[in-house]
């Protein structure tokens, strides 16, 4: 078995002994567990991975981690199929499919990038400056631009996967499982502290898996082996690999992505695919690492040009040789290790260009040993080739970094260059947390900065993302914030700690020079404006160039926030991780400011991109928010009732018997409870108990009208105001004792109107001895109501007078049902909202199904009509009765309602000064009147406005709206109830009602069209 | 996502209270007895503080129960949880 | 100067760039103007162009406190509609949506109105019978409006999830086709060029820290640049109002909180128009460059912290989920929050104060940007003469004693 071209024969954490297949644009590939997408591709001698932004460019691999900006592939099929993954973070597996973007027909032969050959036109922010005229034609430019813009293409149908979360505290988070975040958890753990320890990475060992560096006389992914065998055993560790902390959010509270099955093909049975998890830590130690930048120079985004340390990484992590003949380019240190490991690889060495004057002595030796040829005050000022690269002319910059010395060019070919443009230390969380960031000019970065937002944001820095670059001082460093951590958060050590762990190269690396921009050949090269010597990337993903950064600060965008979102610089699914720090240097060059004058822009969450899957979690679909359901609900739905969703409850909407439509059965059923007998589930309205000596008067505070006359046993109507004098909810409330009521409120208000009443006797009244209970679910609510209700219920409770002298109106009583469930107590109220004779009946909600079908049983023979809560409306609206929320719309008063008399004149109560206020004393407020349409049959639309004239055409000022409208078999014709301005006044006028275009004449009336059986004599059938 | 002490049930999420707004906005005792401008300001003006703003809160996916709390609307810190018809107690700007 | 078109970008090209004219300048602050706006977002560079164009007055300045656009302006996600419940909120919005639709043309500069049509979900009766009443309002008004069926919502957004039996299933919708997005940092800059032209002051990194009052008339301000005259100030300082009526000793019934939105990765168009639903709460759009922008929730407490919690994401995600579930597999990329200052009917404040020559535009809580151009306009209308506009007459500051509310808050469904 023949390994893939670029494979190295030895070397690498791959199983060579297993073989994974896998297609990339629909060419099958080979390689091993351990391998990314990316190490693969390149194993498999795969330059070409994608298609750039806005150019179209030919993109190749830069990066081995979560900064890759140009490998983005569509991973997947179907419902699975997931844009914009970066092949660098893709575990391979067998079988995986994946396939480039961004192009057209192909990636090789890309129609798109002929805007690479009109990009003078295209500058950054052109768009601002075109396509205005005709106005007429932007729709048009606009769709050209958004199927030219856009990566990857959305999943085809629904994500057959699903997705957890898991909360979490602990006492230290460890972000980062290179050297110092383990040696942070490793001394945390010691000290008995809860410790999470999370890493994007499917191995502990962050950068030592692929640098070589040696810790303690041994290869460094070994002891990061050895020390994560440790913290797997130790119970108080927690291990998350594959988990990206994604957010940092006030108190400590943060965000991980761990992906679960991600690795997989797909997710074994019954696991989720990702889990959020949402951890609150007492301390965070943020060992976050650093990320290697690009040099910034012509051509510098061809396919080849690649990270010295990502390089680095490819071969001595996954044993891929990523090229046959290198450059290395830098300005800092980290690149010689890299030229060496190439050497060792096979690759052949071309040269080293080192930017400074001054090369590290400390690698020459071995350096001269390779025979790796070292050119100091150099630079590589561009590339050629275009789907690879194909050599780099190199040359000599002037002191000051922004000129070529004429005469010292030299070209040299090679097909991979390497660049080292110095480390930015990754502070995407810390920044999150609401720390500042100071500017470094000696490393050429920013560093954590003094100060933080809030002391509840308890997190340390360490390793390399503190700017402790060195093995030694991550080692150690990392060592002390997570014993610090611990220790803050209650734990110390008891005994010796770890012995401390000792790298074997202790030198500190030398500073880097840092020089943002590499003038490209030629005498415009700086510009690289394109025509000359090519472009000079930033953001690669962006596609932003020098030029373009440039060009903004010479129109006056200043601040980087301008630059960022003039030139969409940093704004790539990368956030600009390789390229913030060289945008902003160059466009402190460009202002002639010092960098820290120009500021950075805000991280904002998450540092890595979380999939809306996991943010939802298992909160989709029929779990998106609970069902509430009667305990009726299984016979309703036996009954083929027909449901709508009323807040969180399911109600029956109507009950068609076969045949019926919904006119039909809401028409029966109306018609059933005035001439009969119907029964309604009420279930849903809101219950508060509410007890205390000081009950009445409370009430007395909270309702517009009188309590403390109530008689125990009676009942009254209420409504309740805002401060704003605006009525709130209704409903009838009982007294059931001296110091104790049973409220009813509207079924969808029912939990507002409890916070209402805490909140004023909490905070307001503390000295009233009150207390309220939410009972709604304590309750079933069967309704009963039409003239032969108090016959049908006779039956069930013989003991009980139901006379209307004994059980008038607005009543209650307490009564045994010996013939439900062995004797049931119920409490009946004869009260209703219907209009007809009716008695709500309350049993434990338990007995509702027993209930309800003792009733509908012993109702037979009056042809008893379950009705819902359509016919509910319509009997309602025959009799004036107001929905809140229907013909209340939080501006209405109790006198625009015509309950002026429901307002007492004698005690105070919320709201009540309100009303006098000159807006609410106002004659033409809207009034609430009924309608009745000149054409009997026409049923208006609710909504429909009212106006003055008999045109309907705009633009007009309307005189009220609609609220309710409805067909009553009762009356044997259409009516409606609308608000009307100056309305009680105009009873008997004609108006017109206007709705899509249309004007229908109809006659205002009172909002009264059946007289409400109150009393209720036994009336004839 | 803040961390609330709860008086009566100790360190919550955020997502188990509800802010009730600024706090010690004490009712009007005679309202009947305030001109228009008085009763407006009492119903709809609010200090909206930049910096340390005292507040309510109640626990209503818990105990409840309406508390005070002083809390910087620029850190996000809470500096400071009391007692309704406590005094506003001394903190930090 | 040099105009923006098709022409000049190729002239410049081949010029290699070079010679494109400064978009504003960055001038240092004159001792006395005749006016001041407090506030470089849109509607601050909108009042001061406005100022200068229609009303002559050209020796003014914009103060901003960090860069020009920088707080809600680009924070925003851009819808652009004008079908508001009262004819008072459907005048002063649909007047803004008129001057949109010329915009880019009037001050050249290309800020991508596209009307791709707003659509407001119904997920119940209730919710239904409200849309409807607001079509029919809108109707009357002359605001366009007109009910979708799910039948129509097919069409118009193939990826929504049109399953009766979802949890809340979409009974229908609202449909304004004049309403749609915009690019909203372009409507800062623009603004700010067009200002610039005609003599503006713009100065940024000039915060106000005090007012100067004189017997109850305003003198100038205090700013880190040092002290600034004019004899009329205009604050237009969104989330942060409350800071600045203090400043004048006054208080304004507003609270600042965030409001958050996020933006997916960029995905090749899967969305044509823009989708709000207020029951399940989401709304969302993709921007030209191919994120979806989407539109949370307010966190319910006070700040001026400009980040937002995550549970108030956690809930418009699920809702986006459910509405338009391909988006499963899509990430979330950059989540942040603008601060808005929320009034107590959900509707804005323009309006003068009881100090003379000091006025407020403030209040517009979550909705503030789809007014830019009208709210600007209007308020330079009210400096200029120091008084209303018909059109913001009824959104005085007056009204919180009158009880004249404009309640938008209920009724209005989605106040974003």
């Amino acid at each position: 078995m023949t390994d893939a071209v670029h494979r190295l024969e030895n070397g690498g954490r791959i199983d060579r002994t297993q073989r994974l297949s896998f297609h990339f644009d629909g060419e099958t590939m080979h390689g091993h567990p351990g391998d990314t997408l990316a190490s693969a591709l390149l194993a498999n001698g795969v330059r070409l991975v994608g298609r750039s932004f806005k150019y179209h460019r030919p993109r190749g691999l830069m990066a081995a981690g979560g900064e890759e900006p140009n490998g983005l592939v569509r991973l997947r099929q179907g419902g699975r199929a997931e844009p914009n993954v970066r092949a660098t973070e893709i575990i391979l597996y067998d079988g995986l499919v994946a396939e480039s973007q961004n192009r057209w027909p192909s990636l090789n032969f890309d129609l798109g990038a002929v805007n690479d050959r009109l990009s003078p036109l295209f500058p950054a922010g052109f768009y601002y400056k075109t396509f205005m005229w005709p106005a007429s034609l932007w729709p048009t430019y606009e769709a050209v631009i958004r199927r030219m813009a856009g990566l990857g293409k959305a999943a085809e149908s629904a994500d057959p996967d699903r997705y957890e979360k898991q909360y979490a505290h602990c006492d230290v988070l460890v972000v980062g499982a290179g050297p110092a975040g383990l040696a942070a958890a490793h001394w945390a753990g010691r000290t008995g502290a809860r410790v999470i320890l999370a890493d994007e990475g499917a191995e502990l060992g962050g950068a030592l898996l692929g640098n070589g560096q040696r810790i303690d006389g041994r290869p460094g992914m070994n002891w990061a082996a050895g020390i994560g065998a440790e913290l797997a055993r130790a119970e108080n560790v927690r291990l998350l690999p594959r988990t990206i902390v994604a957010g940092y959010y006030d108190h400590n509270a943060l965000t991980l992505l761990e992906r679960v099955a991600d690795h997989l093909l797909q997710p074994d049975q019954g696991q989720p695919r990702q889990r959020l998890w949402q951890v609150r830590a007492k301390q965070v130690v943020l060992a976050t690492g650093a990320l290697e930048r690009p040099l910034v120079l012509a051509n510098n985004d061809r396919p080849g040009v690649m990270g010295a340390g990502a390089v680095q990484t490819y071969i001595n992590r996954y044993g891929v040789r990523p090229g046959r003949r290198a450059v290395l380019f830098t300005n800092n240190d980290s690149a010689y290790p890299a030229a060496m490991d190439l050497a060792k690889a096979g690759v052949a060495v071309a040269a080293v260009v080192e930017l400074r004057a001054q090369a590290p002595l400390r690698y020459l030796p071995e350096l001269e040993q390779l025979g790796i040829e070292l050119l100091v005050d150099r630079a590589v000022l561009s590339v050629t080739g275009r789907k690879s690269v194909t050599g780099v002319q190199i040359g000599k910059l002037n002191e000051a970094g922004d000129g070529v010395v004429a005469g010292l060019e030299r070209r040299i070919d090679c097909d991979l260059l390497c660049l080292s443009g110095g480390w930015t230390p990754s502070l995407h969380l810390l920044s999150q947390s609401g720390a500042g960031l100071q500017w470094d000019a000696a490393q050429g970065c920013f560093l954590p900065g003094p100060g933080r937002a809030a002391a509840s944001q308890a997190v340390r820095v360490a390793g390399a993302a503190n700017g402790d670059f060195g093995l030694q001082d991550c080692l150690t460093l990392g060592a002390e914030a997570g014993n610090a951590a611990a220790n803050d958060a209650g734990h110390r050590r008891r005994g010796r700690g770890p012995r401390k762990p000792a790298a074997d190269d202790a030198a500190a690396p030398l500073p880097p020079r840092p020089i943002w921009s590499i003038p490209g050949p030629g005498r415009n090269g700086g510009n690289n404006s394109g025509s000359n010597g090519g472009k000079a990337f930033v953001d690669f993903q962006s596609d932003v160039t020098a030029a373009d950064l440039r060009l903004a600060a010479r129109e006056g965008y200043r601040s980087i926030e301008h630059v960022k979102r003039y030139t969409t610089t940093g704004m790539g699914t990368d956030q600009g991780r390789t390229s913030n720090i060289n945008a902003l240097g160059i466009v402190a060059q460009a202002l002639d400011v010092p960098v820290p004058q120009v500021g950075h822009t805000t991280f904002r969450p998450p540092f890595s991109p979380v999939t809306f899957g996991a943010l939802a979690g298992g909160q989709v679909g029929p779990l998106l928010d609970p069902v509430r359901r009667t305990p009726m609900h299984g016979w309703h739905l036996a009954a083929g009732a027909v449901f709508e969703p009323v807040g969180q409850w399911q109600r029956p909407y109507y009950y068609p018997k076969a045949g019926e439509d919904m006119a039909a059965a809401v028409d029966r059923e109306s018609l059933a409870a005035r001439t009969s007998v119907g029964l309604m589930d009420a279930t849903t309205l809101g219950k508060i108990d509410i007890q205390g000596p000081d009950a009445a008067e409370f009430l007395n505070r909270i309702y517009t009208n009188g309590w403390k006359g109530l008689a125990v046993g009676g009942c009254r109507y209420g409504l309740m105001l805002g401060e704003d004098g605006m009525i709130f909810d209704d409903g009838v409330t009982a007294r059931l004792g001296q110091g104790h009521f049973h409220m009813t409120t509207t079924t969808g208000n029912a939990g507002h109107v409890l916070d209402w009443l805490e909140s004023w006797l909490q905070t307001e009244w503390p000295e009233l001895v009150v207390y309220c209970t939410s009972v709604t679910e304590q309750w079933a609510v069967a309704a009963l109501c039409g003239p032969n209700a108090r016959r049908l219920l006779a039956e069930l409770c013989p003991d009980l007078d139901l006379s209307p002298a004994a059980f008038p109106y607005m009543t209650w009583q307490t009564a045994a049902l010996p013939g439900v469930a062995g004797g049931l107590e119920a409490r009946i109220f004869r009260i209703g909202f219907t209009g007809e004779l009716s008695f709500e009946i309350n049993v434990p909600a338990g007995h509702g199904p027993t209930l309800w079908q003792a009733l509908m049983a012993a109702g037979e023979k009056y042809a008893i009509t379950p009705f819902g809560t359509e016919a509910m409306h319509v009997l309602r609206a025959e009799v004036g009765f107001i929905i809140v929320g229907q013909e209340t719309d939080g501006t209405t008063t109790p006198e625009d309602l015509g309950l002026g008399r429901m307002v007492s004149g004698k005690k105070d109560f919320l709201g009540k000064r309100s009303l006098s206020r000159s807006d609410s004393m106002r004659q033409d407020r809207p009034a609430l009147v009924g309608l009745l349409t000149d054409d009997p049959g026409l049923r208006v639309p609710e909504g429909a406005q009212l106006i003055a004239g008999t045109n309907p055409a705009p633009p007009q000022r309307g005189q009220g709206h609609v609220t309710s409208s409805y067909h009553s078999p009762n009356l044997g014709r259409t009516f409606a109830l609308a608000m009307l301005e100056g309305g009680h006044g105009r009873h008997g006028e004609a108006i017109h009602i206007a709705y899509d275009g249309r004007a229908v004449p109809a006659t205002v009336t009172a909002p009264r069209f059946l007289d409400p059986v109150l009393e209720a004599p036994e009336r004839a059938k | 996502m803040l961390l609330i002490s709860c008086p009566w049930c100790g360190d919550r999420s955020e997502e188990e209270f509800s802010c009730g707004g600024e706090a010690h906005i004490v009712r009007p005792v005679t309202p009947q007895d305030m001109d228009d401008q008085a009763w407006g300001d009492y119903v709809f003006m609010r200090r909206n503080e930049k910096g340390v703003h005292f507040e309510r809160w109640r626990h209503g996916n818990g105990c409840g129960r309406w508390f005070n709390v002083a809390r910087s609307t620029v850190t996000h810190e809470i500096l400071a949880i009391y007692q309704v018809g406590d005094d506003r107690p001394e903190v930090p700007e | 100067m040099a105009n923006y078109s098709i022409f000049a970008l190729g002239r410049n090209a081949l010029q290699r760039h070079r010679h494109w004219p400064r978009v504003w300048r960055s001038p240092k602050p004159r001792p006395s103007y005749d006016a001041i706006i407090v506030g470089g977002g849109g509607h601050g560079l909108a009042t001061a162009y406005y100022l200068a164009k229609q009303h002559g007055m050209d020796n003014i300045a914009v103060l901003e406190k960090g860069w020009i656009g920088g707080g809600n302006t680009g924070r925003n996600t851009t819808i652009v509609r004008s079908n508001y419940l009262n004819p008072e909120s459907a005048a002063i919005y649909d007047h803004a949506l008129n001057l949109w639709q010329g915009l880019s043309q009037e001050l050249n500069f290309n800020v991508m109105f596209s009307p791709r049509g707003v659509i407001n979900l119904a997920h119940d009766h209730h919710e239904a019978r409200e849309l409807r009443r607001r079509i029919y309002a809108n109707q009357l008004a002359g605001v366009d409006a007109e009910w979708v069926t799910p039948t129509q919502l097919r069409a118009l957004c193939p990826i929504l999830n049109l399953d009766p039996g979802m949890r809340y299933p979409i009974l229908g919708g609202t449909l304004q086709r004049r309403g749609g997005v915009a690019r909203h940092d372009a409507v800062a800059w623009g603004y700010a060029r067009a200002a610039d032209r005609l003599g503006v002051d713009i100065i940024q990194n000039c915060e106000v820290t005090g007012m100067t009052i004189n017997d109850g008339r305003v003198e100038g301000v205090q700013t880190s640049q040092g002290e600034i005259l004019a004899p009329r100030v205009g604050v237009v300082a969104a989330g942060h109002s409350s800071v600045l009526a203090a400043m004048a000793g006054l208080r304004l019934p507003l609270e600042s909180h965030p409001l958050q939105a996020l933006v997916s990765e960029p995905v090749k168009p899967i969305m044509p128009t823009v989708v709000m639903s207020n029951k399940v709460h989401a709304y969302m759009s993709q921007s030209d460059k191919g994120e979806l922008v989407i539109g949370a929730g307010i966190d319910g407490y006070n700040s001026y912290a400009q980040r937002g919690s995550l549970p108030v994401i956690e809930e418009t995600i699920r809702a986006i989920v459910e509405l338009f579930p391909i988006t499963s597999r899509l990430k979330m990329m950059r989540q942040w929050a603008g601060i808005v200052d929320v009034c107590p009917d959900a509707s804005p404040i323009i309006s003068a104060t009881p100090v003379e020559g000091l006025f407020f535009n403030c209040g517009w809580g979550t909705g503030g940007f789809k007014a830019t151009p009208g709210s600007g306009h209007l308020f330079a209308h009210t400096l200029a003469k120091g008084e209303a506009h018909p059109i913001n007459a009824p959104f005085a500051l007056e009204r919180f004693y009158s009880g004249a509310l404009v309640a938008e808050h209920g009724a209005a469904a989605v106040a974003h």
